[in-house]
Parts: structure tokens; sequence; C-alpha cells
């Protein structure tokens, strides 16, 4: 699968300042993008323009020539939130919240250490890292075919980051899920991308 | 009790609560005769061993009238308090989620209904509906939802926005599973709490309304007609008459209140640690 942006624009509607203006960028399934740029130069705005939670001012976003948008149902790209809490619902058990993803097999959960005591838990009976990791299975269901990491592992310790993105980097080879990554850690996008782009450079 | 926890503690508090109330409920159905009789060989007696709350100026037993008097509230609490919490649930997710147009309709119409004051709409619906308990109930039911309906239309629009939402969506989710799923979690202890803490307002309003000739009839026992034909006796003496029934009032309001609260703390995960 091939995904494709033609020359997104982006702007918030109360600031003058265009976030995003004729971005272009084209990826295939086997390809993993770093994305780089200081803060709020709109890298989480671009994750959730790909995603389909937010809608380009001009410019389409392609997956395999169709826009995105008009996918209905299960979108095949899927978004990981910078805030795991706030992704889960405070007042679904985590076993639900699993569930809700497309067929999350059992062996995902194990590979990113979930116990099964996690879930019968409420999401503020767990820690930020804890949360993300369900996350993480959540958007890793079958129909899965891009993925997008914005700022994953900040909130986990050294040796949880590796292991998780060690196991990642096994998933999507495995299953040719394209990543775009957006992370501050240089070193870590450099160790796991395949390339790189900077929009700060795109924009001005 | 020390041994259990704050929840345990809560449920034991709301089962006791509810059985006070249905107790009264079911003891003022059986006074339905005692209530009406009276004997003026026993006119005026003071609480007593044989009449807990005294005896009125027509020899009728106080104790057996206040009773009937708050099941008569009680009962037209929970069917005002009903009639309201539905509209408020049903105008408060049609503002949230019709639109525009719909929604400045409805908040208009809430906003409208909170600038006047309750008791005079009440009782211009009371008597526009021929008082008695149907002209009262409407009254109550009619002009206790707004404040109500607006908590729900700012919680389903906060709702719809929050990430979890949108992620629900984008994993295939259906309107349906996201009103069952994330929604009605969220609504349900919000229009629960709202509904019991309506009883309160609901049997004041009723007292009051009554209490100033605009309600229920006065033959029926209704605690606002016990209490306005006690303030004539008042100045005489009779102190009884007017404390025990308007004790048992503040009583069950008072009950309600605790188990509304109790509800919330039930349905709000993050209240087990407690």
């Amino acid at each position: 699968m091939k995904l494709e942006l033609n020359q997104v624009s982006y702007q918030y509607k109360k600031e003058n300042k265009k976030i995003l203006e004729n971005f272009s960028l084209s990826m295939g399934d086997t390809e993993r993008v770093g994305l780089i740029a200081p803060s709020g130069y709109g890298k989480t705005t671009l994750c959730k323009l790909i995603a389909g939670y937010l809608t380009p001012d001009s410019g389409e976003i392609l997956l395999d020539g169709r826009r995105v948008s008009s996918y209905k149902g299960y979108c095949p790209i899927q978004m990981i939130w910078q805030q795991p809490e706030l992704a889960v619902n405070p007042r679904l058990r985590m076993r639900e919240v699993i569930l809700e993803g497309d067929e999350v097999e059992p062996r995902i959960l194990e590979a990113l250490g979930i116990e099964k005591a996690w879930m019968d838990r409420f999401p503020t009976e767990l820690s930020g890292g804890e949360l993300q990791r369900f996350c993480l299975a959540r958007a890793l269901g079958k129909r899965t075919r891009f993925l997008l990491a914005d700022e994953i592992s900040t909130m986990l310790d050294l040796i949880t980051q590796s292991q998780i993105w060690n196991f990642l980097l096994k998933e999507v080879k495995q299953r040719q899920i394209g990543v775009i990554a957006v992370s501050h850690n240089q070193a870590l996008l450099e160790k796991v991308c395949t390339r790189q782009v900077r929009l700060d450079y795109a924009i001005k | 009790m020390r041994d259990k926890n704050l929840r345990q503690r809560v449920l034991i508090g709301l089962i006791v609560g509810a059985a006070i109330l249905l107790a009264i409920c079911v003891g003022g159905l059986f006074c339905a005769e005692a209530a009406k009789t009276s004997d003026f060989t026993r006119k005026n007696l003071p609480p007593c061993l044989t009449y807990p709350f005294g005896t009125d100026w027509l020899g009728r037993d106080m104790l057996a009238r206040t009773l009937r008097g708050i099941s008569l509230s009680i009962l037209l609490g929970i069917f005002a308090a009903a009639v309201s919490a539905c509209i408020a649930l049903l105008l408060g997710i049609a503002a949230a989620t019709l639109g525009r147009t719909a929604d400045a309709v409805i908040t208009f119409v809430i906003d409208l209904l909170l600038g006047i004051p309750h008791i005079l709409l009440l009782i211009l619906i009371s008597v526009a509906l021929g008082k008695g308990f149907a002209g009262v109930a409407w009254g109550v039911a009619l002009t206790h939802w707004p404040s109500l309906a607006r908590l729900i239309r700012a919680e389903v629009m906060q709702l719809k926005e929050s990430p979890y939402i949108q992620i629900a969506r984008k994993l295939g989710k259906t309107n349906w599973y996201v009103a069952r799923k994330h929604m009605l979690p969220h609504l349900l202890p919000q229009f629960l709490t709202g509904l019991v803490l309506l009883f309160p307002h609901a049997i004041l309003h009723e007292a009051s309304v009554t209490f100033l000739g605009f309600g229920l009839s006065s033959e029926q026992p209704a605690i606002g007609i016990i209490l306005s034909e006690s303030m004539k006796y008042l100045v005489t003496g009779k102190w009884w008459l007017a404390l025990f029934p308007g004790a048992a009032l503040v009583m069950v309001v008072v009950l309600f209140y605790a188990a509304g609260e109790n509800v919330r703390k039930l349905t709000d995960p993050a209240s087990v640690h407690e």
C-alpha cells in the first residue's frame, strides 16, 4: 500500500499562521519515516491530518489512490496519541479498550508486557506507560496498514522504550505496516526509521 | 462499619435510606383512614405515648396525617422528578447532537425557564391545569428540567470531542456503539444523580405551592396543607402541629439529598480507592 500527501495545507481557524503549507510526502508500507521539527511546527497536526482526524484546507491525502476520508469503518491508518490518559475512556475496563481494536492477537498483548491482571482494571488504576501499551496494542489490529506513532515512548523508561520499539519493529516488518514516527529523540529515530523528514525545512 | 470500605458503607447508607422512604410510603397507605378520622374527645392533645405527634383541633392523629402527607409528597416527587429528568435527558442530548439551530432553540428555552422564578411558573401551570394532584405534578415536572438538561448538554458536547471517542470512530465503531459504550457510562451517573436530587426540589415545591393555596385541595392531607392550617394554631401554643410535620419533611428531603450523593459516589470508578 502507498500513502501519498499532495500539497497539503492546514491552518487552525483562530490563528493567522499556516501550520502546514504545501507539504508533500510519499511512502510505501515497508518504509518507516521519522518526522523531526521543533515544538509547535505541526508534527501532531500532520499526524491527525493523515489519520483523518482533521481534514486539510487544500491538497489531498491518498491511500492507494483513494482519499483517506473516503474509507468507511475501520481506518487502515491508525494513530497512537501522545497522551494515553486521554485516549482511553476512564469508565471502561481495559478489557473493553482492547476489544475496540480489530481482533488484536493475544501474542501482541504478551509481547507488549501487558499482564492479565491489568485487563480488569480501570484506566485510573494504571500508569501512563502501562496505558500506552494498551493504546499500542489497540492500534495494531488486523486491518492496520499504517501506524502513526506520535511521541509514543516519552513516558517510558529507557529499557521499556527499547523493548517496545524492538517489538514494534519486528511486528511492522513482518506484517508490512508503514510507520511514521514522531520524536524529539534524534538517536531513536535514526535507529528506528528508514528515512527522516524535517518539517521546519518543508515549511520555511 | 470500620472494616468496610467507602463503597460498602455508601451502599449500606443507600439501602437504609431507601428502606426508610419505602416504610413511610407503605405506612402512608395504611394510614389513609386514620388520617381522616376525627374524634372530638381527643382534640388538641400535645404529643404523648398514644399520639406521638399529638392531635389537631378536630382530634385527628397527627402521626397518621404526617405519614399520609409525606407519602403523597414522595409519590408526587417520584412522578415529577421522573418526567422532569426524562425531558432533561432528551432535550440535553438533542441540543448537543442535532446541530446549531436545535441547540440555539433549546438553550434559549432553558435560559428562559431558568430566568423565571420556579414557584411563579409552577403556580401558573398548576392553576391552568385546575390545581389538585395533576396540576401540581405537571407544574413541578415541567419546571424542573432546565438545569439538568444544561448539564447533560454540556456533558455530551464535551464527550463528542474527547480523543477516545474520536479514536473509537477511527476504529470503525458505529454511532450506536459509541453511544452505548462511551456516552452512557458518563451520562448515566449524571442522570441518576440529577434524578434523585430532583426529588427534594419537587417535594419542597409541592409543599410550598400547596401551602400558598395553589396546589392540592384541602381535603387531601398533604404536608403543605397541614403546615398552612397549623399556622392558625401556632399562636395559641399548639407547636406540635407544625413542628413534627415540618421536621418529617426536612428529614425526607435530607434523606433524598444523601441518596443522591451516594448514587454519585457509587457510579464513579475512582471512588473505589477512597
